[in-house]
């Protein structure tokens, strides 16, 4: 783990960009689940300092296995650290998040799966 | 047995976000109104703006400047900006000698209540890793070449504490009242990757 990322270049889109006002947000679902994560944490199903213990695990965990850091999303991991806090506090199984998902992808092309929408 | 699935595995996280949404809301454990609201804040209303008043009543009050570097969240609260990744918050004040830089290397913590939500390169891994091991360059980069005798001192921080730069006020603005301060305010000024530029 010493010189991590020693060879990122400066100039290379993972340099750090010079300009203000990027988007807070890249794709709907990243803001959906920040709001998801902000609506659960005020209903007390965990404590922020939990949250933010696995968003560290989360982020580590990628960081071991993609030493160059390329291809980096950071909503990622932090999905990844919801989805195993909930899973270990017993709210809601990664097997229910799994058949879920697995529905959901089963469904007829150009179906809108975007979090534009509630039900 | 198979290891437990991880995210990254799956091609689609957009499709488990919105299968683990789904769950959640049938479980009562999420309110859509809610959910929409929180993002709405965060997006509209919590932002630099808030850090830049912060900054501005420091810059002109002597007394608020003592209260917010001895108890940065408290004094911080005085606006009432509080909320999550605003438990501890600790000011640091640049000077003609040292600049001060902040980073989180273990995740991407970073005081919301007075920024916002941080920045795509804040949460950045090469961000993350070089502004530690080379942070002149570093801010070079971004556009802020400091003179070689200015100490850089990099923050790193963590679930405990977070840091938050006051950024030195520029020459030429005595005659700039508190609001008119905080319009020249920048995000990246009390993040410590840029200095505040005069009016």
């Amino acid at each position: 783990m010493t010189d991590l990322l020693a060879d990122i270049p400066a100039d290379g889109p993972a340099a750090p960009p010079r300009a203000n006002g990027e988007l807070l947000f890249e794709k709907p679902w990243e803001s959906q689940i920040f709001g998801v994560t902000m609506a659960l944490y005020a209903q007390q199903v965990f404590a922020w300092s939990e949250f933010q213990a696995a968003l560290i695990v989360a982020v580590k965990r990628w960081e071991d296995i993609h030493p160059d850091g390329a291809g980096y999303r950071y909503y990622e991991r932090w999905y990844e650290a919801l989805e195993s806090l909930l899973d270990s506090r017993g709210v809601v199984g990664v097997d229910l998040v799994d058949r879920r998902a697995g529905e959901f992808a089963s469904r007829p092309v150009g179906h809108d799966h975007d979090h534009d929408h509630h039900h | 047995m198979t290891a437990t699935p991880h995210p990254h595995d799956y091609p689609d996280v957009a499709l488990r976000a919105e299968a683990l949404e789904s769950l959640l809301l049938e479980k009562g454990l999420i309110d859509p109104k809610v959910v929409d609201g929180l993002i709405a804040r965060y997006q509209n209303d919590v932002g630099p703006m808030n850090g830049a008043k912060v900054v501005a009543k420091a810059w002109t009050d002597p007394e608020y400047k003592a209260r917010l570097m001895a108890n940065g969240t408290e004094a911080i609260k005085e606006f009432g900006f509080t909320g999550p990744q605003g438990e501890h918050i600790e000011v640091i004040e640049n000077t003609p000698d040292v600049h001060n830089v902040v980073v989180c290397t273990l995740c991407s913590c970073y005081p919301w209540p007075v920024l916002g939500l941080p920045p795509s390169w804040y949460k950045d891994p090469a961000y993350r890793a070089r502004i530690v091991r080379e942070p002149r360059k570093v801010l070079s980069e971004m556009g802020l070449d400091l003179a070689e005798d200015v100490a850089i001192k990099v923050w790193d921080s963590s679930s405990e504490v977070r840091y938050f730069v006051l950024p030195e006020r520029p020459a030429n603005t005595e005659g700039l009242d508190e609001e008119q301060l905080a319009a020249i305010v920048t995000r990246d000024a009390m993040v410590g990757v840029a200095k505040v530029s005069g009016p």
